[in-house]
């Protein structure tokens, strides 16, 4: 047993690698080449489109032990990682490791082809029931959560090789060109899968909306592109992208979002050169809102937005806020659309979005990023992924990327959700270490972070309601009281991987 | 019914209410049975708040509210704004036990329903002289903004208005009013313009705020704005809110231009240099400024000071050098 610089207790070893404590953001250097894989051969007239997935999967020579991975712009929408465990499941495969991007609700589709030992390893972040059912020791399939960045990083360093990556292709060609941009699937950005492409031993293109030679654009090239398979449907149009992403109506969401406005606005940043990233959540795109009146009021031009992308910051595209978005990923029907006709709606990989040990990521680039927690501690540490129950619910995504690359993050949090207080003496789980956390805003007030006194002089001087955290803390815990500890067993279900692949926290076992 | 238990100690010291003169721009209606509600009081930029006992409140809710109210009232001590409690007519069967349960947790004030004559206003005022008494505090503490929300009630509200010195202004009320005069309310307000304007000459004939009534269509941003901005033109000095999102475009319209605050700037400095100079009257780009000018200068300072428009809000000594 370790303990981390966060004070936080870990394992020596897990999924039989050895445990690297989390220090600070910025204190590992990376050491190494980038993970390279076999040379390989297609000759003239050599087909690629073959019969059906066994087929691909078998000539890809998958077996018992071996990783597999997908990409998650289709999200809860999404067919294909079910599919495919099917399959191996169908080819009698036993103990395979997923290394997808993410994976969501819909996946509940595979516990019981964990329970089976099918899938034996999660080396990625969850959303649902698998995390859950592995929080209160129902189900036994260890989890590594990594932030986007973090899991370019080990993708492309070789800590997890991908043995076969299958990448659902909205519109392909037979010979493995192909785009996110068109067909009945279509979500948009190829974001995630850039990585899974360029480093993965084997490559399965598999698609709904098989297009004549070429593709174009070809956002994955036929040169990383092993074998293509047809399927009937990648997934459900109506789950993969929203029809519209909506600014709140809550007046709590509002506040906070006013409060978030005002923290951009006294710190300087908000001038020409502009670079912003939100989610797509209510009150982040009230933010949005906000800012976007001040831009215009104040005729600032921006540089980029960044991250997911909604038809918010495609409306700001066009108005010309900004010069251009880096998208990893499409958030609504607008963005898709915008990123098949926008020259400066550009595709972003994860890799050169948030991976720390490249040649500069575009979080580097970032002003002001909004980020959403479902706790915060006094020393600004910020869980994302487990509840305040304990259960692991959510994956990492770009937060703990964005909070070290912005000059500032601002983390928008109601004060309270379900009676519980958000701003705790420690957070169940770290996600984002405190050092790279500007604010937090709830509708009680902002509490800035001692490492930033010139914006907290600054939102004094506006007569913002700047509070200590600690005060902030109890006027929260005179409403809802203080909660009681919740109780863990020694069993780690999960690691929370930093994004340098130091580990910042384990989940452990939720007792009763 | 409420009893009054002489020697009754109120829960706990409560600080002095706010000045009848203080800013009301935004009175925000806080249904009284919802703790989700109640519990955000705090949060909001509103100058008040009105927790409702009357109409929000089904009728078998009414005992549960009135304990939750006052629950919350007695936690809410130390704020920043007006709290005042709906409480149902005293002709109805909750009017009296509305009182009893929340004047212990010390509110600022009452909204009186259906305040269509001045006997109602009076018959209010007593009791609450009486619990001020059986509660050991201040008589008059308790202010009334009386609602005028019936044909009767406008024609009342003149003798209405001067009914107590408890009154910090008339409240007008256009769903009820409305609904008695068996019309439709509409967005752009013409039925009730002679209502308004009668309410508003009341107010100001007595030297009392006139708030004007809700807009309930919260997602019309753009009507409730055109609707602030023609009371304010009337003379209303105030709203009545039914959700938080109002509150920013209610203070905005009611925020003073820049030009109005620039003037109101020279006509204190040039007061100020009049008094230095022993005299009481001067002129400021060849208009005579004398003190009703200085006084509605003062006020849009005030106001511009609530706004954070300017540093601080100039002392009324001004007014009397």
């Amino acid at each position: 047993m370790a303990r981390n610089s966060l004070g936080r207790e870990l394992p020596a070893s897990f999924q039989g690698r050895p445990v690297v404590p989390y220090r600070d953001p910025w204190s590992v250097r990376p050491e190494g080449l980038r993970a390279t894989r076999a040379l390989k051969r297609v000759d003239p007239g050599q087909p690629k489109l073959v019969q059906n997935l066994q087929e691909a999967i078998e000539r890809c020579g998958l077996r018992d032990g071996m990783t597999i991975a997908t990409h998650h712009h289709l999200r809860n929408g999404d067919a294909l990682l079910n599919h495919v465990v099917r399959m191996i499941d169908h080819m009698g495969l036993k103990d395979v490791k997923i290394a997808s991007s993410s994976v969501h609700p819909v996946h509940a589709e595979l516990v019981p082809l964990i329970r089976e030992g099918v899938v034996t390893g999660l080396e990625c972040g969850v959303n649902g029931l698998i995390g859950e059912l592995c929080s209160k020791g129902e189900l036994r399939c260890p989890i590594t959560v990594r932030s986007h960045g973090g899991r370019a990083r080990a993708v492309s360093s070789g800590q997890v090789p991908i043995d076969v990556a299958f990448l659902a292709a909205p519109a392909c060609d037979e010979y493995g060109n192909l785009n996110g941009a068109h067909g009945p699937s279509a979500f948009g950005s190829m974001g995630y899968a850039f990585t899974d492409a360029l480093h993965a031993r084997h490559v399965i293109a598999v698609t709904d909306h098989l297009v004549p030679y070429p593709a174009a654009p070809a956002s994955i090239s036929q040169a990383d592109v092993d074998w293509v398979v047809r399927m009937e449907r990648l997934g459900d149009p109506g789950k993969i992208v929203s029809t519209t992403t909506r600014v709140t109506t809550d007046p709590v969401g509002l506040q906070i979002a006013r409060y978030a406005t005002q923290v951009i606005e006294a710190s300087g940043y908000l001038k020409d050169g502009f670079s912003f990233q939100t989610g797509s959540g209510g009150t982040s795109l009230a933010v949005a809102e906000n800012v976007r009146n001040l831009m215009r009021a104040q005729r600032i031009k921006g540089s980029f937005g960044c991250g997911g992308i909604t038809g918010y910051f495609v409306d700001m595209l066009e108005e010309g806020l900004f010069q251009a978005l880096f998208d990893v990923q499409c958030f609504d029907l607008k963005a898709v659309e915008s990123i098949r006709r926008n020259r400066n709606h550009l595709e972003m990989s994860a890799d050169t979005y948030a991976n720390p040990f490249n040649a500069g990521a575009v979080v580097n680039r970032l002003d002001v990023v909004i980020l959403g927690a479902t706790e915060v501690d006094v020393d600004f540490n910020v869980n994302a992924n487990t509840e305040s129950n304990g259960l692991l619910l959510h994956n990492t995504g770009g937060h703990a990327d964005t909070a070290a690359g912005a000059k500032l993050a601002i983390i928008v949090a109601p004060s309270m959700r379900g009676r519980l207080p958000i701003v705790r003496d420690a957070v169940t789980t770290v996600t984002t270490p405190g050092a790279t956390v500007g604010a937090v805003v709830t509708e009680r007030g902002i509490a800035v972070n001692d490492r930033h006194p010139e914006l907290k002089a600054e939102l004094l001087r506006r007569r913002a309601p700047v509070k200590d955290i600690r005060q902030l803390q109890r006027e929260i815990e005179a409403v809802t009281g203080a909660p009681r500890p919740l109780e863990f067993g020694d069993e780690v279900v999960a690691l929370i991987e930093y994004r340098d692949g130091t580990i910042i926290d384990a989940v452990r076992r939720v007792k009763g | 019914m409420g009893h009054l238990h002489r020697g009754e100690e109120p829960d706990g010291v409560a600080p002095p209410p706010p000045a009848a003169s203080a800013l009301r721009r935004s009175l925000l209606y806080v249904p009284g049975n919802m703790p989700s509600m109640l519990q955000n009081i705090p949060i909001f930029a509103a100058d008040a708040v009105i927790i409702d006992l009357e109409d929000a409140v089904p009728l078998g809710e009414k005992d549960a509210a009135r304990r939750l109210v006052r629950r919350f009232l007695e936690t809410y001590r130390e704020r920043r704004q007006e709290v005042l409690v709906r409480i149902n007519a005293l002709d109805t069967p909750w009017g009296r036990d509305d009182l009893a349960a929340v004047l212990p947790a010390l509110p600022d004030g009452i909204r009186l329903p259906k305040a269509d004559t001045p006997e109602i206003v009076e018959r209010l005022d007593t009791l609450l002289t009486e619990h001020e008494e059986a509660l050991g505090v201040e008589i008059g503490r308790f202010r009334i903004l009386p609602s005028i929300e019936s044909a009767l009630g406008v024609i009342n509200c003149i003798d209405v208005a001067a009914t107590s010195a408890r009154i910090l202004g008339l409240a007008f009320g256009a769903e009820d009013y409305t609904a008695s005069m068996e019309i439709e309310r509409t967005k752009t307000g013409e039925e009730l313009f002679n209502a308004r304007s009668r309410v508003v000459w009341a107010a100001k004939a007595a030297g009392v705020q006139a708030i004007d009534s809700i807009f309930s269509d919260v997602k019309d941003m753009e009507a409730f704005r055109r609707e602030v901005e023609l009371v304010k033109g009337l003379g209303y000095t105030g709203k009545s809110l039914v959700n938080p999102r109002q509150i920013e475009v209610c203070h905005d319209v009611f925020a003073p231009k820049a030009a109005e605050i620039e003037y109101a700037l020279q006509v204190v400095d040039a007061i100020r240099r009049a008094r230095e100079m022993g005299t009481g009257v001067i002129s400021l780009g060849g208009k005579m400024v004398d003190a009703p000018v200085v006084k509605r200068a003062l006020r849009v300072l005030r106001t511009a000071h609530a706004h954070g428009l300017v540093a601080a809000a100039p002392d009324e000594a001004v007014l009397h050098g």
